[in-house]
């Protein structure tokens, strides 16, 4: 991108518009840029600068800078947090990561599966199959949550795990997805030679098919690990058992808690910190694949 | 859209490829085998919960005198008559209607304004804006929620001096300062979408224009903007959809502040009429508000889809 970038640049200084009104268009863009990135980054500053306050900090110092005791005062914090109420916080991450982690694993491949055979192969029924898949795109999850609720309760599974685990794994957006990216990287005559090797349809799909879309599927399953890792209205719903929750549910009960225990304040801050750091990471660990991934859903 | 053409393609070619006979029953029990496990997943968590919700939702609730024991009955469209008379309903979605009007082309627009600033030879520092931007999106709802309303409250805010003037939590603002919340969430997700399918238009149309003498402003309006509105229309689709949905950022935001009623939004109303319990009317409430998200993205898809063609 960058390199991309200079020899436009060139193109553009050999142009008829001046230079000074360059330098002027270069510096309003910056201005934007930078402006927005104080919007985008202040929050996330100010939730790092107060996990490193006590409870009367928060209001009584400096709001966006440190205290000379602020590295003592955040892993206070932590281990407040990680102690309280025998380690809840840590079983709601533990919750997190496994509707999530799990959910998004499983959820891809079945969503892969499904959309590699509606790209690349003909039978009776693809179309109408598709055309499911898109409607189901349209049909907001949060819809579902209440009749999911209902079901589940006539076969006693609310307040489970899989009342949360099972319905994630569901993502039709991922299926059509799959179909675009599979139509576009694995070319047919490839299927073509693997079926003259005598290989099987499945297993050319788990060793050679998977391995072309891999940009694909890792912005397959970021995209649904987001999605279930910020679910809040199924988990709202379905359960009731705390040690059940998610770590976003958890947070959302702590805070509705605050008036009356306000000591929570400090533990909903350091908790949103330490709750959001697992995606940040996931997302810079795994950038080259899904910007990669990203534009393909859209793309002409 | 215009991807549907592209997904035929290789198919087609596949197609024509000359195919050998005994290939037929085994690709047919792959195909079985790669659908099978969504389709059975989508019939029981998605198809199923929706017959589920019509058949509640025509139910009713009947007892024999004031303590009889309570039975369902067959009720028509009794609950949908409710759901047309309750006007906390109507008034919710009006609100987010109203925020949808608003908020999601403030946010494209911005959206597209920053990927346009990234895809132009104007900026520096591209690798850092674009993770700059994008962060919130690994921000969940409620966390963003519970993040702007310590940032809203006017006694616990570091921008007192602002929050103490100016309520955002009060009555006339607090639809506003979700949709801030909303926005800051999504805008940087939605430029990458944006600018992801700006890298993809070749640059030798750009050198083409340039030597025609077009300006960077004329290339951005006459070539980038048209050749990105199918990544927009995707962006937009999937805005109006979250907005009819709004549920975690008022749901939280109702700690910070009593402007928020139980049925600020469609989702929220929901949710209250099945903790009362009256399950018959939410499942109403869900089939109308599932209707009409169905409804308005495909409109709109439809709509632009016939202004791009033409």
């Amino acid at each position: 991108m960058t390199t991309a970038a200079a020899p436009l640049t060139a193109a553009e200084k050999a142009h008829s518009r001046g230079p000074r009104q360059n330098v002027m268009s270069r510096a309003a863009a910056m201005l934007v840029m930078g402006v927005f990135t104080l919007y985008f980054l202040t929050p996330i500053w100010w939730l790092l600068v107060t996990s490193t306050k006590t409870g009367s900090e928060i209001t009584g110092s400096a709001a966006l800078w440190f205290t000379p005791n602020s590295i003592s005062t955040f892993f206070t914090n932590l281990t407040g947090l990680f102690q309280y109420q025998d380690g809840l916080f840590v079983k709601w991450l533990v919750n997190s990561a496994l509707y999530a982690g799990a959910g998004a694993l499983l959820g891809t491949i079945i969503a892969a599966m499904c959309g590699y055979a509606l790209a690349k192969y003909e039978f009776k029924g693809r179309e109408a199959i598709f055309n499911v898949v898109l409607s189901g795109v349209l049909v907001p999850a949060t819809a579902l949550a209440l009749p999911l609720f209902l079901i589940f309760s006539e076969v006693n599974l609310t307040n489970t795990y899989w009342a949360v685990f099972l319905p994630s794994l569901v993502s039709p957006f991922g299926v059509y997805l799959a179909r675009i990216y599979a139509a576009a990287s694995v070319p047919g005559e490839l299927l073509e030679a693997a079926r003259l090797d005598g290989s099987g349809e499945v297993r050319t799909f788990f060793t050679v098919s998977t391995r072309l879309m891999a940009p694909a599927l890792v912005t397959i399953f970021l995209f649904q690990f987001v999605a279930i890792w910020n679910n809040f209205f199924l988990p709202l719903i379905m359960l009731r058992d705390q040690a059940l929750f998610p770590v976003t549910l958890g947070l959302y009960a702590w805070n509705s808690q605050i008036s009356q225990i306000p000591e929570l304040r400090t533990y909903v801050i350091i908790g949103a910190l330490v709750s959001i750091v697992p995606l940040i990471i996931a997302f810079l660990g795994l950038q080259r694949f899904w910007s990669s991934g990203l534009g393909a859903g859209s793309v002409k | 859209m215009a991807t549907l053409n592209q997904a035929h393609t290789p198919s087609l070619r596949a197609g024509r490829s000359p195919r050998t006979a005994h290939t037929g029953r085994s690709t047919r029990r792959a195909v079985v085998v790669f659908v099978a496990p969504f389709a059975v997943l989508f019939l029981l968590f998605y198809a199923a919960p929706i017959i589920y919700a019509v058949i509640q939702s025509l139910l009713m609730v009947e007892r024999e005198g004031t303590f009889g024991a309570p039975q369902q009955v067959f009720g028509g469209f009794t609950q949908y008559a409710l759901v047309f008379q309750d006007s906390a309903f109507w008034a919710s979605v009006g609100r987010v209607l109203l925020f949808g009007v608003v908020q999601v082309p403030v946010m494209l627009g911005m959206a597209l304004l920053f990927a346009l600033l990234l895809d132009s030879p104007l900026l520096k520092g591209k690798r850092f804006f674009r993770l700059a931007f994008f962060a919130p999106y690994a921000v969940p709802g409620v966390i963003a929620a519970i993040m702007w309303g310590f940032l809203y409250s006017p006694s616990l805010s570091p921008f007192g001096a602002v929050t103490s003037e100016i309520n955002f939590l009060d009555g006339s603002l607090v639809l506003w300062a979700i949709a801030n919340i909303v926005t800051w969430v999504y805008v940087g997700y939605n430029m990458l979408i944006i600018y992801a399918s700006l890298l993809a238009i070749p640059t030798e149309i750009y050198e083409a224009a340039r030597l025609d003498g077009a300006s960077n402003t004329q290339i951005a309006w006459r070539i980038k903007i048209p050749l990105v509105t199918p990544a927009i229309i995707l962006t937009a689709v999937f805005s109006i959809i979250g907005t009819l949905q709004l549920l975690a950022e008022p749901q939280t935001l109702r700690s910070f502040s009593s402007a928020i009623s139980s049925t600020y939004t469609p989702n929220l109303a929901v949710y209250t009429t099945a903790s009362i319990p009256n399950y018959n009317l939410a499942a109403a409430f869900s089939v109308v508000l599932a209707l009409a998200t169905f409804i308005l993205s495909f409109v709109f898809l439809k709509a632009t889809q016939r202004k791009v063609s033409q």
